[in-house]
């Protein structure tokens, strides 16, 4: 177990690997987004209430989940970066943070997009909203202090500490709706017992759920692969990879 | 395409400007990274 660990995150395996599975990854992500988008927008039916706006969710709920999700992965390498200082979570940790940002910002705007029509207001200073708002700040903090400290090691040092005092954050989003009176609604999917979507509704957003997760998988392997060629600049094997064009 | 289906019931502004920024996100987080490997190869290869 410990070798086969040790292993996978030696950079040059972990690079072969992630030219392996990023093609996989972006044609599933591609596949299944296509499916949901097509689905969501020509096939689901409008909305009893909503009609034609509630067509938002098939962005908004992936977005959002994702962006919890990338959360706890970069949460998680920063844990591994900090007390082992294996270089491998280091860069899984500087890449999470800007696909983080991205759809935080995504989840932000299509809820504001939402948000006018049926609440009535873009924004409102509400738990779940302003929750959101502040794992949007701390994605933005990881990234600018990883372009503020020149020493790639130190910069993931400081940058993993950032991270690890901002999974805080990440219940308050998960339960605000729960821990406050929201204007935002609970969740529809995650509910136990009785679905309360109808089938055409909801498979298209399983499969936009899905299929964001392997997209976020396939630019994160991509983004990861980038910093390992910058930190292992010199070494046998990007030597290699350079010379025989093979990157 | 119908216009009715591009009027989305009034609501063409929300949705259209949903999945647009969408768009924009998607094609960031694929064409991001892909310009940055081009700069690393080239500092690598003007380096080594």
């Amino acid at each position: 177990m410990w070798t086969w660990f040790h292993r996978l995150a030696s950079p040059p395996t972990f690079y072969r690997l992630a030219d392996r599975f990023a093609p996989w990854f972006g044609i599933a992500a591609t596949g299944l987004l296509a499916y949901g988008i097509v689905g969501g927008l020509f096939f689901a039916p409008a909305d009893y209430q909503q009609s034609d706006a509630f067509r938002i969710i098939y962005i908004h709920v992936p977005a959002a989940a994702l962006s919890l999700s990338i959360y706890m992965l970069m949460a998680s390498a920063a844990l591994v970066a900090v007390i082992w200082r294996i270089k491998l979570a280091e860069c899984v940790l500087v890449s999470a943070a800007p696909i983080g940002a991205s759809f935080t910002a995504l989840a932000l705007v299509t809820g504001m997009l939402w948000g006018k029509p049926m609440w009535g207001a873009y924004w409102v200073w509400d738990a779940r909203l302003t929750s959101e708002l502040i794992l949007l700040f701390l994605y933005a903090g990881v990234i600018g202090l990883n372009q503020a400290i020149e020493d790639p090691r130190a910069a993931a040092r400081a940058c993993g500490l950032l991270a690890l005092i901002g999974v805080i954050n990440v219940p308050i989003v998960h339960y605000s709706v729960e821990w406050w009176n929201s204007l935002h609604q609970g969740s529809t999917i995650l509910k136990m017992g009785k679905p309360s979507m109808n089938a055409d509704m909801a498979q298209p957003l399983y499969a936009c759920l899905l299929g964001v997760y392997f997209f976020m998988g396939y630019v994160l392997l991509r983004r990861t692969q980038n910093e390992l060629l910058l930190r292992e600049r010199g070494t046998a094997w990007v030597k290699e990879r350079l010379e025989s064009s093979n990157v | 395409m119908s216009s009715d289906f591009l009027n989305m019931s009034g609501y063409a502004v929300y949705v259209w400007g949903s999945y647009g920024f969408a768009a924009v996100v998607f094609a960031w987080n694929l064409i991001a990274p892909r310009l940055r490997r081009r700069e690393i190869l080239k500092e690598l290869s003007t380096t080594e």
